[in-house]
C-alpha cells in the first residue's frame, strides 16, 4: 500500500520545524512514495517481474536570498537530520540571489481539485500476465512478427507539498501503462515498432488485442524500406510526432529559456509565430488526464492557459524564479506544461493525405536534433511516400530538416485530435520541408 | 566503504540467510546494496543557480531462473523489506527450478581510488572556480552573452551478496566539469559546450587553472558555429575527427553487439558473428579497465571483474558484451559488461569505453582526397534503432571540404547511417586514436550509465548528411 497522507505529512513538518528551528529563514518541502509493479513478456512467455518500492524526500532552505537543496531517499528522522544540517550549512556560503523566494502567497492553490486521477483497482500480476499473454497472442499471429517483447506496469503515487508559508498539498495518482514492441523480419529487412496505452484508471487501457494487433499491423508495414532521393517534399507528421513538435514548442517558451535568452522565441509575446489557424492549450484540469494538476511543483494554482491564439503567442510557461526575472507572475507551470494540445484543424485525415500529390509520412524520428537557441531542426526519420492519397512504399534511412521559425508559419492540422497522453497532437503537414536521402 | 548492516535491524547473517534461502532453487541473482552522494553545482546567468546535494540508499533484489529475471527494490534497507522482496521474487519464479552458478572471476586490479570527490574539495573553493568562469568568459568577448557552468561529483558504494555469502564490493568515484556559452553577433546566437570529467578527484581537473582549456573549448566552438552556413543534404564523404566523434562508433555499431539484442536476436548484428562486418584494419574494443575513465569498472554491477573486450578484429565481428543472464543462455561467458544506472533497475549488458584503434593514415591525407563532402569534428547526441540498424548522430562543429581542402562552418546537422554496412564504407583509419575528455552518458531502456569512447580520425566513402541546401 502507498504511504497516506498523513505520514507524508508528517515528514514534510517534521523536515520544515527542524529547518526553522536551525535558523532557515523559509523552507520547502516534498516527500514522496510511488509503488510500481511490472510484469514482462516475450514471444509469449514470462520473461521478468519487477517490483519497485521508493520513498523520495527533496528540501530547500532559505536564508533570505540564499538557497540550496538535498535530496534523499533515506527517511530515517536521524538521517533528515543530518541532511537538513548539511543543507543550511550550503544555503549559509550560496551566493544571495535577488530572484529567490517561495511562491506569491496569493498564487498558491487554496483547494484540491476532484479530478479523479486515483484509481485504487489492484491489477494482481496474475491479471496482468492473462492481458499480456492474450496481447502477444494477436501480435504474433503474423508469420512475419519474429519477435514480442511487451509489459504491463501498475503505479500508485502519493505526495505532499509544504512550505513554510503554511502550504501543505497532496494527493494520490495512479497510472496503468501497457505496451508492446514487435520485430517483424523479410527477406531484405527487420523493422521494430510499437504501440502503448497509459491510463489513470485501468477500465480505460486498450484492448489487449488491439494492442497487439495495431503494433504488429505497424511493424508490417515497415518492411523493405526504399532510401529515396534528397528534395523538397510536402511532409506530413503522424500524430506520434507532431505531439513531439508540441513538445519542442513548449520547452522554447519556458520561462527559464527566455530569461537566459536561449530561445528563438525569446521576446515573441504578441506576436505571429505560427501560421494564423493555430491554437495551443495547456489544461491542468482535465478529468483522468495524464498530464493534469491541482497546483504546480511550487504549489502555485495552475489554470487553462492560451499559449497560443489565433498564430499569435500569448504567454510563456512561467514558474516563481524565472517569473521575478521576467516580472511576470507565475502562471502555475513551474515544471512545464500539463495537458498540452493543438486545438482541431479544419480539414479531414483524408483530405489532408491527399493535399499534394506526393508526400512523405513520417512515423518516427530518431535523434536530438532541435536546437532551441537558433531554431534549427535536424532528425534522422522513417516513414511512407504517399501519393494521390495513399501509402506507396515504406522509406528508411534519411533525415529531415528545417528552421522551427519557418515550420510553424507552415502548418496545416488535420481535425483528428484525441487525448490518449499528456501532449496530443492532430496529424500534421509542413509543405516544403527539406528532405536527405540518396 | 560503506557498511549496510549497521543502518537497521538487519545484519549481515540475515541477509546471507534471505539471499542463499531465495536463490537456492534459481540459475542467478544477487543482492545488490548501494549508497551514493552526489551534489550538483550549477552557475547560470551571472549567478549560482542552484547547489543541490543527494544521498541514496538502497537495496535492488534479482533471482533469475531460465529465462526469466524477477526484481524487487527498496530503498528502505531492513529484515521485514528484504523478507518482502523475496517472497515477491519466490512467486514469480515459483514453477521455475535452477541451479546455481557459484562461479564468479576474481581480480584484484583497480582501475580508480576509494575516495569521495564532493568531500576532497570544500564548496566555497568550487563557488569561486565556477565564478572565475563566469568572469573570464564574460571579459574574454563582448559577444558573450549567457555563460554556464556546473560541477557534478558523487561516489558511489556497492556490496554484491551472492547466494552462499560471497560478498563483493567496490567503491565509485566520478567527476564531470562543463561549460556552455552563448555567443550572439549581428542578431544571431550559438552555442558551444565543452566538458572533462573522470573517475578522479576534482583537484587533478582543475589544478594549473585548466578549466581555462575548457572555457577556450567552449568559445571556440560557438564562435565557429556563429559564421556557419546551411549544411548540404544528401550523400556525400564525411571525414570525422579524432576522440568524442567516436559515439558513432557506439551508436552505430556498439549498442548491436550488446548480448541480450543478440540473444533475442532483434539485433541487424545477430546472426553475424565471425563474419566480415568492417572494412580491412578496423579494430574496435570494449575496455572498462583504463585508469580513471568515465567508463571504466573494476567490477560490474553482477561482481565481474571488467576486461578489454575485442568486438571486431581487423573487420571481423569476435565478440558480443555480455553480462551474467544473456551469457548463460547464449553459451559464453560474461564479458564484465553488466551495468546498472542505481539499485532501482535490473541490469543489462552495457558498454563502458568503446574505442576504435589507430591505423597509418594522417588527417590530412584524408580530406586531400575529398572532392566534395564534410569534416565533423564534434557531436551533440546520437541515437540507434538496433533492429533496423539505422543510426544518427548530430554535429555541434563541422565543415565543408572542397576539392581536398577545408571550408566553411557548416549548421548543426544530423549525419544517418547504417550500422551493418557504415564500417564497411571506413576506407582510411588515422594514427592519432583519441580518447573523448570524458562527458558521455549512454541512455538504454530508462537506464543511464556513464561511458567513454575513442577513435583515430577515419574517412567514411558514404553517409547521408541531413542538411537543408540541395
Amino acid at each position: 500500500m502507498v504511504k497516506d497522507q498523513e505520514f507524508l505529512k508528517s515528514k514534510a513538518s517534521y523536515c520544515l520545524d527542524l529547518a526553522k528551528k536551525m535558523g532557515a529563514t523559509d523552507a520547502s518541502v516534498t516527500v514522496g512514495h510511488s509503488i510500481s509493479e511490472t510484469v514482462n513478456f516475450r514471444n509469449k512467455s514470462l520473461e521478468a517481474s519487477d517490483r519497485s518500492d521508493g520513498l523520495a524526500l527533496s528540501i530547500e532552505t532559505y536564508l533570505g536570498k540564499r538557497r540550496s537543496s538535498i535530496s534523499s531517499s533515506n527517511l530515517l528522522d536521524e538521517n533528515i537530520k543530518t541532511l537538513i544540517e548539511k543543507c543550511f550549512e550550503t544555503t549559509k556560503i550560496t551566493p544571495e540571489d535577488e530572484f529567490n523566494s517561495l511562491p506569491d502567497k496569493n498564487l498558491l492553490a487554496k483547494q484540491i481539485s476532484s479530478l479523479n486521477l486515483y484509481d485504487e483497482t489492484r491489477f494482481e500480476n496474475d491479471k496482468k500476465i492473462k492481458y499480456l499473454k492474450d496481447l502477444e497472442e494477436s501480435a504474433s499471429s503474423d508469420n512475419q512478427i519474429i519477435n514480442t517483447e511487451s509489459s504491463f506496469t501498475e503505479n500508485k503515487s502519493n505526495f505532499i507539498l509544504a512550505n513554510s508559508d503554511s502550504f501543505c498539498g497532496g494527493y494520490k495518482t495512479s497510472s496503468f501503462t501497457a505496451s508492446c514492441v514487435t520485430v517483424a523480419k523479410d527477406e531484405k529487412s527487420m523493422e521494430r515498432d510499437y504501440e502503448f496505452s497509459s491510463k489513470r484508471h485501468l477500465s480505460d487501457i486498450k484492448q489487449a488485442t488491439d494492442l497487439g494487433n495495431k503494433a504488429a499491423k505497424q511493424t508490417i508495414r515497415k518492411l523493405s524500406p526504399k532510401k529515396i532521393g534528397s528534395e523538397k517534399i510536402s511532409i506530413i507528421f503522424d500524430k506520434r510526432i507532431s505531439k513531439i513538435m508540441l513538445s519542442e514548442f513548449a520547452s522554447a517558451i519556458s520561462a527559464s529559456a527566455i530569461a537566459r535568452g536561449t530561445s528563438f522565441l525569446k521576446d515573441k509575446i504578441d506576436q505571429q509565430v505560427f501560421a494564423n489557424s493555430i491554437n495551443v492549450i495547456d489544461k491542468p484540469d482535465i478529468i483522468k488526464g495524464m498530464g493534469s494538476q491541482s497546483f504546480d511543483s511550487e504549489g502555485v494554482n495552475s489554470n487553462t492557459l492560451k499559449l497560443i491564439e489565433n498564430g499569435i503567442l500569448k504567454n510563456y510557461l512561467v514558474d516563481t524564479y524565472n517569473g521575478k526575472k521576467l516580472n511576470l507572475k507565475s502562471n502555475g507551470r513551474s515544471g512545464g506544461t500539463t495537458n498540452l494540445y493543438f486545438e482541431n484543424g479544419n480539414i479531414s485525415y483524408e483530405d489532408l493525405m491527399s493535399k499534394n500529390s506526393r508526400s512523405l509520412y513520417i512515423t518516427e524520428t530518431i535523434g536530438h536534433g532541435s536546437n532551441l537557441v537558433t531554431g534549427d531542426y535536424s532528425v534522422g526519420a522513417n516513414g511512407f511516400l504517399v501519393e494521390d492519397g495513399e501509402f506507396k512504399y515504406p522509406v528508411n534511412e534519411i533525415t529531415i530538416a528545417g528552421n522551427f521559425k519557418d515550420m510553424f508559419k507552415n502548418i496545416i492540422l488535420a481535425n483528428d485530435l484525441e487525448f490518449e497522453y499528456s501532449v496530443n497532437s492532430p496529424t500534421m503537414m509542413i509543405e516544403g520541408m527539406t528532405v536527405a536521402g540518396k | 566503504m560503506s557498511n549496510f548492516f549497521n543502518k537497521s535491524d538487519l545484519t549481515r547473517q540475515d541477509a546471507d540467510k534471505i539471499v542463499s534461502e531465495t536463490l537456492n532453487n534459481c540459475d542467478d541473482g544477487e543482492l545488490y546494496l548501494e549508497e551514493s552522494k552526489s551534489e550538483s553545482i550549477l552557475l547560470d546567468d551571472n549567478k549560482i543557480k542552484s547547489s543541490n546535494y543527494s544521498s541514496d540508499l538502497g537495496f535492488g533484489f534479482r533471482a533469475i531462473s531460465n529465462e526469466v529475471v524477477a526484481y524487487s527494490y527498496s530503498n528502505e534497507i531492513s529484515k521485514d523489506s528484504l523478507k518482502n522482496s523475496s517472497e515477491n521474487l519466490k512467486s514469480t519464479l515459483k514453477s521455475i527450478k535452477g541451479t546455481y552458478n557459484h562461479q564468479i572471476p576474481k581480480s584484484n586490479k583497480k582501475f580508480y581510488k576509494d575516495i569521495n570527490p564532493i568531500e576532497q574539495k570544500t564548496l566555497d573553493s568550487k563557488l569561486e572556480v565556477l565564478n572565475k568562469v563566469n568572469d573570464f568568459l564574460r571579459k574574454k568577448d563582448g559577444s558573450v552573452k549567457q555563460v554556464t557552468a556546473s560541477f557534478a561529483g558523487e561516489q558511489k558504494s556497492i556490496e554484491i551478496i551472492r547466494s552462499g555469502g560471497e560478498a563483493l564490493t567496490d567503491v565509485r568515484p566520478l567527476i564531470r566539469f562543463n561549460v556552455s556559452v552563448m555567443l550572439e553577433k549581428n542578431g544571431r546566437k550559438e552555442t558551444g559546450v565543452y566538458g572533462i570529467g573522470g573517475r578522479q578527484s576534482y583537484d587533478d581537473y582543475l589544478k594549473n587553472d585548466n578549466w581555462k582549456t575548457v572555457c577556450e573549448e567552449a568559445f571556440r566552438i560557438a564562435s565557429v558555429n556563429l559564421e556557419s552556413k546551411p549544411a548540404p543534404a544528401g550523400e556525400m564523404k564525411v571525414v570525422l575527427g579524432p576522440g568524442w566523434p567516436a559515439i558513432l562508433i557506439h551508436e552505430a555499431i556498439g549498442h548491436g553487439l550488446e548480448g541480450d539484442f543478440n540473444r533475442k536476436k532483434t539485433s541487424a548484428f545477430h546472426d553475424l558473428m565471425g563474419k566480415k562486418v568492417a572494412s580491412e584494419g578496423v579494430t574496435i574494443v570494449d575496455d572498462g579497465t583504463i585508469d580513471n575513465k568515465r567508463g571504466s569498472l573494476t567490477i560490474d554491477d553482477e561482481g565481474t571483474p571488467t576486461e578489454r573486450t575485442v568486438l571486431i578484429e581487423n573487420g571481423i565481428l569476435k565478440n558480443f558484451m555480455q553480462d551474467r543472464h544473456n551469457a548463460r543462455l547464449m553459451n559464453t561467458r560474461s564479458t564484465g559488461s553488466g551495468r546498472r544506472e542505481n539499485y532501482r533497475h535490473i541490469v543489462l549488458p552495457r558498454m563502458r569505453n568503446t574505442m576504435m584503434l589507430s591505423g597509418n593514415q594522417t588527417q590530412d591525407e584524408m580530406i586531400k582526397s575529398v572532392d566534395k563532402g564534410i569534416f565533423a569534428v564534434s557531436f551533440g547526441g546520437g541515437q540507434v534503432d538496433i533492429t533496423s540498424g539505422k543510426f544518427v548522430f548530430n554535429c555541434t562543429e563541422a565543415y565543408e571540404i572542397n576539392n581536398g581542402k577545408i571550408g566553411s562552418p557548416i549548421k548543426g546537422a544530423t549525419l544517418i547511417g547504417d550500422g551493418p554496412s557504415i564500417l564497411k564504407e571506413v576506407s582510411m583509419v588515422g594514427n592519432d586514436m583519441m580518447l573523448d575528455p570524458g562527458i558521455g552518458t549512454c541512455g538504454k531502456a530508462g537506464q543511464g550509465v556513464p561511458v567513454g569512447v575513442a577513435q583515430p580520425s577515419i574517412l567514411i566513402d558514404k553517409m547521408t548528411v541531413g542538411g537543408t541546401k540541395l
